[in-house]
């Protein structure tokens, strides 16, 4: 038998019965687009025009065409690619390692979660993808496929080989893992549906019933799915971090990375899925499910994982002190006081300074303020990426070559092309798809609802 | 062309009345064809004497499919196939193998699960699904029962619903 202690605040308000869930849901995908909608898309798609231009810019002119210098050899192409990439493991965080924990305030909010770390990697990967110039080519010879060199393979030592086989593993199993979350949902749509959508609904639901025996499977591979994403999602960032922390270069050769990064993936992972939500539960009315208590938690990870980062800089500041180590304590000295200061005080104060202000429970369960803060941690994510890549790299070992790094217009470009790609689907999956996940609230309405319903 | 197939539908509102109503009806000799619910109620495989499922068994196994599979691919082209020297690596670096072979074998185990699950349900786009009420995937749950295979008779197997507490009981036929 389950008890809840009472303190717990009900996670479906309004006293919503199991019908009001498949009625307020289903009504946002049967009806007309609303106004609000209209005009966001026609955002996100000028956003994606304009980034397509840079993005032929790009692919045309070559990678001359950014800002970078054989000095900074890396520096807005990487950024942006790990920025996405921490951004997508809130999603696996909340469907899947909270799964395991049983947190049952996950359910109203995975499914849209799960949807953002899908577009997130989508964004992530374009960076890859485009910085090799000819990416028909590059995609090609990133996999271990045979070729007329030899076969010449691949380096499977090569942290940048891991980073391939990582991403489209976590890719492809989060994109599983969201479907077969959806697929009961969609067989809800199909059964109110007619005509076309319900033949295309009909087709997305691969035919589901509902029936004991599909339920009990669905559960296990749910189930079986965390188990292996949660790994999955630590694994990630961790390779990602490889990419850094194996090479020589003076600020990216530390141990502590892979933990450090991880912790800045899912900080502002959940600082992009509370941004997301908090217009998406506006937009549709969905207050009722996404409620300040789901709000409130997430804060309070955010102010977790937002403390831990602030943990990882100062040991990183220690470390380079203690070490001895003359290059390492200079580029830590560089970061802090050099010319990118203004970079590096910007991440202190977005990253470290700002989620504090959630101890208050005042400024916690404050839409305004949870807004505000959420885009603030986004923007010192990535100031840490920036920090960490260009600090690194502008003052290299030979002082004569030491150089400074200028974006240029395609660079700008391609980042927008990325936010315009993924509010495109972000906003057409909020559209056409269940934002909610019908089936599991409907689980919970009973039991944790405001009103136990007959 | 084998005729008609007929059923009795029991139809609940609540999953606790549904899982008192379940053992109702088996111990009244009434054989269960599927219980259909609009979301997983816990405690339904206990009542209906399902077994668990062996998914996580498949998963298992094509994980280790998927771990084999990375090793002797990155064995065979790094030591095998064209022996270099890398960054004054061995031929074979065993642990620079260990990220490649933990995300094959996730890859393999998920996807291999999850085809499993879709063969063993049939979920396939173009099915057919038998829908025996639409309000299953709302908020009603439903007892199926196959008057064919009963040894007792239409009447009979509504008074046993009627008496298990049924909200409504409804008649489906499929071709």
């Amino acid at each position: 038998m389950h008890s809840e202690a009472v303190v717990r605040k009900p996670l479906v308000t309004g006293g919503k019965t199991v019908h009001d869930v498949t009625e307020d849901i289903c009504k946002r995908v049967e009806e007309k687009p609303v106004k609000s909608w209209m005009a966001a898309m026609a955002v996100s798609l000028a956003l994606l025009g304009f980034g397509a231009y840079a993005v032929f810019t790009l692919v045309w002119e070559g990678i001359g065409s950014w800002g970078l210098n054989k000095t900074v050899g890396w520096a807005w192409d990487i950024t942006n690619f790990v920025w996405w990439v921490g951004i997508g493991h809130a999603g696996t965080l909340i469907s899947a390692i909270l799964l395991l924990f049983r947190q049952r305030w996950r359910m109203s909010i995975n499914r849209a979660a799960e949807a953002m770390t899908i577009f997130a990697v989508i964004c992530a990967l374009q960076f890859p993808l485009l910085h090799m110039g000819r990416p028909w080519i590059g995609a090609i010879w990133a996999l271990p496929l045979p070729n007329t060199y030899g076969s010449l393979w691949v380096n499977f030592n090569s942290p940048l080989l891991w980073d391939v086989f990582a991403i489209s593993t976590y890719f492809s199993v989060s994109l599983v893992f969201w479907y077969i979350g959806l697929v009961p949902d969609f067989a809800t749509i199909r059964d109110r549906a007619t005509g076309i959508s319900k033949a295309v609904y009909g087709a997305l639901s691969l035919g589901w019933t509902g029936g004991a025996k599909d339920w009990s499977r669905y559960e296990t591979v749910a189930l079986v799915l965390a188990g292996l994403a949660t790994p999955l999602v630590l694994s990630v960032h961790t390779i990602v971090s490889f990419d850094f922390a194996t090479s020589v270069i003076p600020g990216w050769h530390t141990t502590i990375f892979p933990p450090y990064f991880v912790a800045g993936a899912i900080f502002s992972g959940f600082a992009m899925v509370l941004t997301l939500l908090l217009v998406t539960r506006r937009v549709f009315n969905l207050e009722d499910y996404i409620t300040m208590e789901h709000m409130s938690v997430m804060n309070i990870i955010i102010m977790v994982t937002g403390s831990i980062v602030g943990i990882a800089y100062i040991t990183e500041l220690f470390i380079a002190w203690y070490s001895g180590v003359e290059g390492e304590q200079y580029a830590f000295y560089n970061r802090a006081l050099g010319p990118y200061a203004w970079a590096y005080w910007s991440m202190m104060t977005c990253n470290v300074i700002s989620p504090q202000l959630f101890w208050f429970k005042r400024i916690r369960t404050n839409i305004a303020a949870t807004f505000i803060i959420s885009i603030i941690v986004n923007i010192g994510m990535w100031f840490e990426r920036f920090v960490i890549i260009v600090t690194s790299l502008h003052r290299d070992f030979l002082p004569s070559s030491w150089a400074m790094f200028y974006p240029t217009w395609v660079d700008v470009g391609v980042y927008i092309f990325t936010f315009g790609l993924f509010f495109t689907l972000f906003f057409l999956f909020a559209k056409f798809f269940p934002v909610i996940n019908m089936a599991e609230v409907k689980s919970i309405v009973k039991t944790t609802g405001e009103k136990t319903d007959k | 062309m084998s005729g008609n197939k007929n059923f009795v539908l029991g139809v609940y509102s609540d999953e606790d009345e549904l899982l008192k109503a379940i053992p109702q009806v088996r111990e009244s000799g009434v054989k269960i064809h599927e219980v259909f619910s609009p979301f997983p109620v816990h405690g339904i495989d206990d009542v209906l004497g399902y077994k668990r499922s062996n998914l996580s068994i498949a998963a298992f196994l094509f994980g280790l499919l998927g771990t084999t599979l990375a090793l002797t691919m990155q064995i065979g082209m790094m030591a095998v196939d064209w022996p270099m020297i890398v960054g004054g690596k061995d031929h074979l670096p065993f642990p620079t193998f260990i990220p490649v072979t933990f995300e094959l074998t996730v890859l393999l185990a998920a996807f291999g699960m999850c085809g499993t699950f879709f063969v063993a349900s049939n979920l396939r786009p173009w099915a057919k699904p038998r829908i025996f009420d639409e309000r299953i995937t709302d908020d009603k749950h439903v007892v199926v029962v196959d008057i064919d295979k009963q040894k007792m008779s239409e009447a009979e197997i509504k008074s046993v619903f009627e008496k298990a507490g049924a909200e409504e009981i409804n008649n489906k036929q499929f071709d």
